[in-house]
């Protein structure tokens, strides 16, 4: 089976659709909400939108972890790169992110700190292998896919004694950021209405299909697990119409070649020996959520450079008119922005979904459904 | 061409090229800098041009419309499966002449070298130019050498310009799209991008792909004569074939309609893009072309790059469109449609 090219078969999305057209109610409107930015991107890069009947509307949610890092991690990442002596290696979705005025990680580079890009945390141990003499700073982001890796690199660099490298640790959870969307009311904001989620791909390998079973039933949502492949979304909506349809309320699998009900235990059990819940975090759009993240534990503390490099980072303030808050909660969308394509661009990003490649305002601006219709 | 005095050898020690390094001397405009240039540039650009030893070379040129323009070149790695910067420096300025239909004639190069590069590295990257002069059937003429000091450079960066003479008939230029012309690429995309980023430090994958990077010029040849109303061409490098397209709409106000499908791309590209988070048609090209043909004459293009080696998976991806708002559209082999932008910063590699 070729996994690329087979699920993007362009002669079965007909089938699909028209599948999915004789599933619908007529008398009824369906709003998803795609987790994940990786599906936001897929659904626009396919023209997706295109395919589906009037009354299917797709939302796109807070599933983009450069995304949902609060501009205060952000102003904390640059000003640690600033520090004497510091190689600040971080993956290239962040550069660009801009903090508090317009400051990113890209600028402190051509400011003369040692910012650079890597693709794997690996990428960062060789490095503070290679310059013993200074210390290696790795900015941690991700959901539950990316914090593995981190985990595994840490104990590495125990065993290992490395001494000059450590992690600034941005690590954050997904179902409890479903479920906040779900309980809270933004003030000022009608209540989010959801029908159901895409679950996420690569976040669901990790942690299982099960996971998601509690918000489910708590708040009777349907959850459908969908691999990133256009074919997968639009086989994923047809499962949530069927469920909603039904009557149904489960968690559904439609990625059962990489994803089961448990998850990879190796991978839970790294990150339960490095990484403990931090009782708060702040998320972009989402605000403060209990219990949402992950801060490093006791033991290894002698690689947490929020330890090791005591900073004093004020709160961080936002561009006054951008939306990205209320885009990664489901309350509006990228065109709602006032500055959407107009002063926030590719170009000039004001806030962070433009310029993450898993951006809401990324994937509709770099697609430009917003131009052809 | 006029008849050269010999000039007598530069005295002092031969160049060691093997264990060698640049230092500050070789750039300082002395001894050191003159026996560089007597003992590696003019013994393997080897022209009667170069050897006038004045401080321009003198040609004479007959009549007609003339091209000219410049190109830097600063790649990491400096060598890269399919080709390396020297080989890159001349076909890259060769091209752009090219793409005005042009037959190169002239080029000139300057170095700038970083303190402590090895000879060896120089000679590998000069030979490689001079192979690709002799292969584009161009002549460097002139050079200058210049050295930074150690860690304010990267290696060396080659600065090339060239000079170039349109045929008579031909008249090509990026406003001349128009609607109803076919779009046509002369073979699979992306494949210089991805070998070139198989080779930095930090990602290194496993790949047979090599870099695409040619000299255009001999097929842009063949296409002219076969077409000589060919209306544009241009070389999809920096910022792939999706941010030539946009150079194109905008410069000729128009609209392109792609098609997915037709456009040719490796699955090892394909594969390597998916893994980085990239897109092929914003990769880098080093010996592709788009061509703008009016509808008529595009079976007749199409015979002539598909007997030419350079040419030989050339397609027709899609067509000029009346669109005053310069979109570039694709239709995406999904079926749905989808606007091509222009690339904006680097394609940066996304997170999970």
């Amino acid at each position: 089976m070729k996994y690329i090219s087979d699920f993007r078969e362009g002669s079965l999305a007909p089938v699909l659709a028209c599948a999915i057209a004789k599933e619908v109610d007529s008398n009824r409107h369906y709003r998803f909400m795609e987790f994940c930015g990786g599906h936001t991107h897929t659904i626009h890069r396919y023209g997706i939108p295109g395919l589906l009947p009037k009354n299917v509307e797709m939302v796109h949610g807070p599933g983009c972890p450069v995304c949902v890092l609060p501009i205060a991690r952000v102003d904390h990442a640059v000003a640690l790169s600033f520090q004497p002596n510091v190689i600040l290696c971080s993956y290239g979705d962040m550069l660009r992110v801009p903090g508090t005025n317009q400051e990113t990680l890209l600028k402190a580079k051509a400011r003369g700190a040692d910012v650079r890009m890597i693709y794997s945390v690996d990428d960062a141990l060789s490095i503070a292998q290679k310059h013993p003499d200074k210390e290696v700073v790795f900015f941690a982001i991700g959901f539950e896919t990316t914090t593995p890796p981190t985990a595994h690199a840490i104990i590495f660099a125990k065993e290992h004694g490395l001494k000059n490298f450590t992690v600034f640790c941005n690590h954050v959870l997904t179902p409890i950021a479903m479920e906040c969307i779900l309980r809270t009311q933004y003030p000022g904001e009608k209540p989010v209405v959801l029908d159901g989620f895409i679950g996420p791909a690569h976040v669901s390998i990790i942690i299982g299909s099960k996971s998601y079973e509690a918000v489910g039933e708590k708040y009777q949502k349907p959850i459908v697990i969908s691999g990133f492949e256009p074919l997968d979304v639009m086989h994923s909506i047809l499962m949530l119409i069927r469920q909603l349809n039904e009557g149904r309320c489960e968690v559904e699998n439609q990625y059962i070649r990489a994803v089961n009900s448990e998850g990879n235990i190796k991978s839970q059990q790294l990150m339960g020996e490095v990484f403990e819940l931090r009782t708060t975090f702040e998320w972009r759009g989402l605000g403060f959520i209990e219990n949402s993240a992950l801060k490093i534990k006791e033991k290894y503390k002698a690689f947490d450079a929020e330890y090791r490099f005591p900073l004093t980072v004020s709160s961080g303030q936002e561009h006054k008119a951008c939306d990205c808050g209320a885009i990664l909660r489901g309350a509006k969308k990228p065109t709602d922005c006032k500055l959407f394509a107009k002063v926030c661009t590719p170009e000039n990003p004001l806030g962070s979904c433009m310029v993450s490649s898993e951006g809401a305002c990324s994937a509709v601006y770099a697609y430009g459904p917003f131009l052809i219709e | 061409m006029e008849a050269f005095k010999i000039v007598k050898k530069i005295p002092g020690p031969k160049l060691d090229v093997k264990h060698g390094i640049i230092d500050l001397s070789h750039g300082a405009g002395g001894r050191a800098t003159a026996r560089l240039v007597e003992q590696l540039f003019e013994v393997e650009f080897d022209n009667a041009l170069i050897k006038q030893h004045n401080d321009a070379a003198c040609f004479s040129l007959s009549s007609g419309r003339y091209v000219m323009t410049c190109d830097a070149h600063v790649i990491s790695p400096l060598f890269f499966p399919g080709g390396d910067i020297g080989c890159l420096s001349v076909y890259g300025t060769v091209n752009d002449l090219a793409m005005m239909g042009a037959k190169p004639l002239y080029l000139t190069a300057a170095f700038i070298l970083e303190e402590g590069f090895a000879f060896s590295d120089l000679k590998r990257i000069v030979q490689s130019m001079a192979k690709a002069a002799r292969r584009a059937q161009v002549v460097i003429v002139a050079g200058d050498t210049k050295v930074v000091e150690k860690g304010k450079g990267d290696g060396v960066f080659i600065t090339t310009t060239g000079v170039g003479i349109v045929p008579e008939g031909v008249d090509i230029s990026g406003d001349k799209a128009q609607t109803g012309d076919d779009v046509i690429v002369n073979g699979y995309i992306g494949d210089h991008g991805i070998a070139i980023m198989s080779h930095r430090e930090n990602i290194q994958f496993d790949t047979t792909l090599l870099s695409d990077t040619a000299p255009l010029n001999d097929l842009v040849a063949k296409m002219t004569e076969a077409v000589p109303k060919l209306h544009c061409l241009r070389d999809p490098t920096r910022g792939g074939l999706a941010t030539t397209l946009n150079e194109l709409a905008k410069q000729s106000n128009v609209g392109f309609m792609i098609d997915e499908n037709k456009i040719p791309v490796r699955e090892e590209v394909t594969s390597a893009c998916e893994l980085l988070g990239l897109d092929p048609l914003y990769v880098a090209n080093e010996g592709k072309l788009v061509a703008i043909c009016p509808s008529e004459f595009t079976e007749t293009l199409l015979t002539v790059m598909r007997n030419h080696p350079l040419g030989k998976e050339a397609a027709v991806i899609g067509k000029v469109i009346a669109d005053s708002k310069e979109f570039v559209q694709l239709k995406t082999k999904f079926g749905g449609m989808r606007i091509v932008d222009w690339l904006t910063g680097e394609q940066l590699p996304r997170i999970c």
